[in-house]
């Protein structure tokens, strides 16, 4: 094949050199990544050293914007909200999606690929749209749950109150993205070559200890990445909140989640100066929290 | 398809198939009730929404009557979301998987100065949060004059790491460095060894990062809110939601519940058709993605 493909090459056509070559094909992703996303993050930076002054134009502040988001109680309480949302809907969504992909890798189920598909597929839906379907289902009149709840003498259940609110959008986020990380492990699994299979049927091993003793360890770097992705995701929450607060207008606030709160700051307050503060914060919180996970995860396979 | 450690017609075994298909199953009823109440959703009248159980058809078939609603109200803007919708994420999406490509096989295939630096500064990318891109974006795009633009909703798009990470694991695999290295003996240039051989081998993963790219703009919701604000240049994703938030605030409203639905509905049918015809690709490459990434 090699040799066909090179004899159609023209004989003038400019011979890009070896040391040249990556520079050439990495120029167009670099140069937008460049336009798109070093210079909005240098930009960002300068205005937030910036402030609106009192008559007009904008004075330069320094690390103000720093200090009062550091000690702004409405970014701590967004904060807090993503880590209650996090420590909730991780373990869980990671959890089932291991289990499924164990389920589906071991072969005992009727129907995989029916199943593996299946699950995937809420992935395929935009988020906005499943934040709508789900409103509906939660909707106390129209809702089906609300509904059932009614015909059999009970109460609709609240899902947008101040005590299920929470839960009721890491639902949101269960629903959409646990096939996502079910088929990347499913994936793994199916990678690992089949004569460790082998070798444990010899020892005896059951179905459950080779794929929680022999299959799962295998798979841990994958885990690891995934629940980095999922941290990094989570921590950004914003599209779910800012479609529920129609409903629940009094549970969620404008500074719901950081994302929200630098939103709102932008486009109602007129803040962009502090909302780029309020965003780099964000930007720490969320290297911070992702670094010492996989500080944490590594130490405990290097034991 | 191997059964370790049993035979397929041991008693034990058999009882764990039974158990084990019925805890997917629940899981698939929990899948699935959400798509059918859309189905159901959009096939009601507006009183009908509130007054009949919501996981079942009512009496009256109404699809035809919201689908015409649908495409009429504010004189066809629905079309027009979808069109937008789709002109917004294919050209982002093929820009992105091209770009992409060219990036992850320069990462893959050479050794360069600034390389290490580079991928470290991509792989970094992902951690910043949208708000401090988007916005600040938003307030130079918007001195620039070219907010309310396609523009504005395509060019960040082009710019997407993960298919950079993707490629490059991919291209890892799918390409020795013998094949380049035969390429390079026989005389031919590096952009013409790229384009005549390792631009066919790659095809599977270009396929992947395309449709990833695709369902990632498809689905896209912050950048095109924060960047447009002409219903007319919406995509559906930034429609539909304006439509909810308008039927829900009850602003005379209420008869575009059913509506909201019935758009959803539109809007999810050829996304998912797309996905079960394309199994194969996105199985493959979201795998090799993940191992290695």
């Amino acid at each position: 094949m090699t040799e066909r493909a090179l004899r159609a090459q023209p004989r003038n056509r400019v011979i890009v050199s070896k040391t040249v070559a990556p520079y050439l094909f990495l120029a167009p992703f670099m140069l937008l990544f460049a336009a798109f996303l070093i210079v909005p993050l240098i930009y960002a930076f300068d205005i937030s050293l910036y402030k609106k002054a009192m008559v007009g134009g904008v004075k330069f502040v320094g690390a103000d914007n720093y200090v009062k988001a550091f000690t702004d109680p409405k970014f701590w309480e967004g904060v807090g909200v993503l880590f209650k949302f996090a420590f909730l809907q991780i373990p869980v969504m990671i959890g089932t999606a291991l289990v499924f992909a164990l389920i589906l890798d071991s072969g005992v189920v009727w129907a995989k690929s029916f199943f593996r598909v299946s699950f995937f597929i809420p992935y395929a839906v935009p988020a906005v749209i499943a934040t709508l379907i789900w409103s509906y289902l939660y909707g106390p009149a129209y809702g089906p749950i609300g509904q059932t709840a009614r015909s059999l003498g009970f109460e609709a259940p609240d899902f947008v109150s101040a005590k299920w609110i929470l839960a009721s959008i890491a639902n949101i986020a269960q629903w959409e993205y646990m096939g996502y990380n079910m088929i990347i492990y499913f994936a793994a699994l199916q990678a690992i070559p089949t004569d460790l299979e082998e070798a444990s049927v010899v020892d005896g091993a059951s179905a459950f200890a080779y794929a929680t003793r022999i299959k799962l360890p295998m798979i841990v770097p994958t885990i690891i990445v995934t629940v980095v992705f999922s941290i990094i995701g989570s921590l950004q929450l914003f599209t779910e909140p800012f479609l529920i607060q129609n409903m629940a207008r009094s549970i969620i606030n404008s500074n719901y989640t950081p994302n929200y709160y630098a939103y709102t700051l932008t486009f109602v307050g007129q803040q962009p100066n502090y909302a780029a503060a309020i965003s780099f914060l964000l930007g720490g919180v969320i290297a911070i929290v992702s670094y010492a996970f996989m500080l944490l995860a590594n130490r405990r396979i290097d034991r | 398809m191997s059964i370790v450690g049993k035979t397929a017609t041991s008693g034990k075994f058999r009882r764990n198939r039974w158990l084990l298909t019925g805890v997917l199953s629940l899981y698939f009823l929990y899948t699935f009730m959400p798509l059918f109440y859309v189905i159901t959703a959009a096939t009601k009248s507006n009183p009908d929404l509130f007054s009949t159980f919501g996981l079942w058809f009512a009496p009256d078939f109404n699809l035809w009557d919201n689908l015409h609603t649908l495409f009429t109200i504010q004189d066809g803007i629905f079309l027009k979301w979808m069109g937008n919708t789709a002109y917004y994420s294919s050209i982002s999406a093929a820009g992105a998987a091209l770009f992409s490509t060219f990036a992850g096989y320069a990462f893959a295939k050479y050794s360069f100065f600034g390389k290490k630096l580079m991928f470290a500064l991509v792989l970094g990318a992902v951690m910043i949060p949208q708000t401090a891109l988007v916005i600040p974006m938003f307030l130079m795009l918007s001195k620039l004059g070219l907010t309310n633009t396609a523009f504005a909703v395509i060019a960040p798009s082009l710019v997407f790491p993960p298919g950079v990470f993707l490629m490059r694991a991919y291209i890892d695999d799918a390409i020795s460095n013998e094949l380049i290295e035969a390429g390079r003996m026989d005389g031919a240039g590096e952009v013409h060894i790229f384009s005549a051989i390792a631009f066919r081998l790659l095809m599977p993963g270009f396929t992947t990062v395309l449709i990833l790219a695709f369902v990632a703009n498809w689905n896209n919701y912050f950048l095109p809110l924060v960047m447009l604000n002409k219903p007319d240049m919406f995509p559906i994703t930034v429609g539909l939601a304006q439509m909810y938030s308008t039927a829900i605030s009850g602003t005379g409203g209420v008869l575009l519940f059913t509506v909201v639905m019935t758009g959803a509905l539109v809007s999810i049918v050829p996304v998912i058709a797309a996905f079960l015809i394309m199994q194969r690709f996105w199985q493959g490459g979201l795998g090799a993605g993940g191992v290695k990434a």
